[in-house]
């Protein structure tokens, strides 16, 4: 098991290497001189020339990736915004818990509301409970989660007054974003687990079960949840990391200064040292997440087990 | 003998659709869905002849009016009539959601049965750079991308391309994988059929049908990609009226003229559940499980 878990630690370690490249490369690439769109159209030749050296653009691609990638991985210094003139790292780490409050806390919900519901609807199957949760699923799971949100804002904050529409002053502003951000998610969530235990809900071991005069309940959680799970974590997964890449876009809902909206407007300001920072952290945080769903897969399931423990001998 | 084995064949194929259609018809979530989207295809191929007004027609005498007799969905900051932009913009929204996905999966069918059909160190070298490429969220990748080509149609299709294809890839070696070892593919490799034969001919048809359903829905997840992008001002720009772009331009009035929300988030809505309903049909009616 253990070298189950140093192997993908290792790898996440590869990925977030190469995916620190691909950003790079990607930003490298793009048409257009950062300089000049820094100093505007007024500037001159000479100027530009200057900051062009300032910046360190005038040195190849492969000087300008090797001292990217020294600075990130071996320094853990992310440059100073070019735009700004602040250190990047600075302004990360202010706006970091921001985004990790909306995003963890959706996490949570989006796990249990999720399989709760699915468990709900999966149990009463053919059952007028069952189609009302469903088809309130399907409605969710369709609709773009900033308009929720926008919808959100027009019934809470416009016609009842309840909950502020913008910022980040008091707890109250996240009730919004945290609910808009996972609705989809709880949604999906809920579809999954309700087709996975319905695969389960004919198996003969939970005939048996019922048969040896088991508890309702204890079917339900200790025979058929473990075995329903594996499609459930796979739906978890992807439902986390679309958490984390929808956070540009419900900050920018929400006027919410946290690492999606810094993302924005570097990406409008060209400013590549910042935009380099949180795609980076961005891929990080989904490559965190992806780790612990692997790893719950393995404890999960015996067969991954058991292929990592035959191994050694 | 010859004729009557080619014709059983021939009734075994037309049977294997039927069966498939018969299904779909059978389950009304499909139905609904199926209708559902044709009609918003219809409307949307159909509105220079049904739209009301001009896309682009400002009348700066009816800024803002709400939904009434002549503007059913009312006029925007310029006096545009909303349904008639509405019906334009489902071109620009299907349009971008049907082209990314089916080339998501055309890409993804090539690069996903190279690498399940070979194996070996084909498949390992195509799946690390895979894990790499779908290491950022295809939102954020999408992000990277339009701002890297400038926002605008074409780059948007393509942004949305390429979040598409790690999946596609994935599903199809999966496939490949677990029909990699059945017997009609040593017949077919016993008669010397060369390889891209076999990928395409033989393989490829008996895992086409997951891919049927994940590009289905596919579709409605590009088209919510998509009005996201735009949303945040790096898909399609304002005045095209792309559903998105529209939300974008009504956010400035939420407070005052809600109905500039309403209707544009309505239509995305209504043709993702539509894509979904069909899709979710699809997969059942596909599903070699169910059938007996």
């Amino acid at each position: 098991m253990r070298k189950y878990i140093i192997n993908r630690l290792l790898w996440m370690i590869v990925i977030v290497i190469a995916t620190a490249f691909l950003i790079f490369s990607i930003l490298y690439f793009t048409p257009g001189d950062p300089a000049r769109y820094l100093l505007g159209t007024t500037a001159s030749e000479a100027d530009i020339a200057a900051k062009h050296e300032q910046m360190g653009l005038n040195d190849p691609y492969l000087v300008q990736l090797g001292r990217y990638m020294y600075d990130t991985f071996i320094r853990f210094d992310f440059g100073t915004s070019w735009v700004f003139e602040v250190p990047v790292y600075s302004e990360l780490a202010s706006r970091l818990p921001r985004t990790l409050i909306i995003g963890l806390f959706a996490m949570v919900l989006n796990v249990i509301v999720g399989l709760s519901l699915g468990i709900f609807a999966g149990t009463h199957s053919g059952k007028w409970q069952d189609s009302l949760t469903m088809a309130i699923a399907m409605v969710f799971v369709s609709c773009p989660d900033f308009w929720v949100a926008l919808m959100m804002i027009l019934l809470f904050t416009a016609r009842l007054g309840w909950l502020p529409a913008y910022g980040i002053d008091s707890w109250k502003c996240y009730i919004m974003p945290i609910i808009a951000s996972s609705l989809g998610g709880v949604a999906n969530n809920a579809r999954q687990t309700r087709s996975s235990i319905l695969e389960v809900f004919r198996a003969d071991y939970i005939t048996t079960a019922r048969a040896k005069g088991q508890v309702e309940k204890k079917v339900v959680l200790h025979h058929m949840l473990p075995n329903a799970l594996m499609p459930i974590i796979t739906s978890l997964g992807t439902g986390l990391s679309r958490i984390v890449a929808g956070s540009a876009v419900i900050e920018a809902v929400f006027s919410i200064p946290g690492v999606g909206q810094y993302m924005l407007t570097s990406v409008n300001y060209r400013d590549y040292p910042a935009v380099r920072a949180c795609v980076l952290f961005f891929a990080v945080f989904a490559a965190i997440v992806m780790l612990l769903v692997d790893l719950v897969y393995a404890f999960v399931d015996p067969r991954i087990k058991a292929k990592y423990d035959s191994g050694r001998k | 003998m010859k004729t009557i084995k080619r014709e059983k064949e021939k009734e075994q194929k037309t049977s294997w659709l039927a069966e498939t259609l018969v299904r779909m018809v059978k389950s009304p979530g499909a139905k609904v869905g199926t209708f559902l989207f044709v009609l918003m295809c219809l409307i949307c191929i159909l509105a220079p002849v049904i739209a009301p007004y001009g896309v682009n027609e400002m009348d700066l005498n009816a800024m803002f009016k709400g939904p009434c007799r002549e503007h059913w969905f009312g006029t925007d900051a310029m006096g545009r009539d909303i349904l008639t932009r509405l019906l334009y913009g489902g071109r620009y929204s299907l349009a971008l959601g049907v082209c990314a996905s089916l080339f998501g999966a055309a890409i993804g069918i090539v690069i996903g049965s190279v690498a399940g059909y070979f194996g070996g160190i084909v498949e390992t070298i195509i799946m690390r750079i895979m894990d790499v490429w779908s290491s950022l969220p295809s939102m954020l990748l999408c992000i990277l991308i339009s701002s890297a080509l400038g926002a605008g149609f074409f780059n948007t299709i393509l942004a949305l391309t390429v979040g598409g294809v790690p999946g596609n890839v994935r599903m199809i070696r999966g496939q490949i994988l677990a029909e990699r070892s059945k017997e009609y593919l040593e017949a077919a490799e016993s008669i010397n059929c060369s390889r891209v034969s076999i990928m395409f001919k033989h393989l490829l048809p008996n895992v086409v049908s997951p891919l049927i359903v994940t590009t289905t829905m596919g579709i409605g997840s590009t088209i919510t990609t998509s009005a996201s992008l735009s949303y945040i001002g790096l898909g399609v720009q304002p005045p095209t009226p792309e559903w998105g772009a529209m939300l974008s331009d009504a956010r400035a009035h939420i407070l005052n003229y809600p109905y500039l929300m309403t209707f544009p988030g309505l239509f995305i809505a209504v043709t993702i559940l539509a894509i979904n309903l069909l899709g979710d049909g699809l997969r059942d009616a596909l599903d070699p499980k169910l059938r007996n």
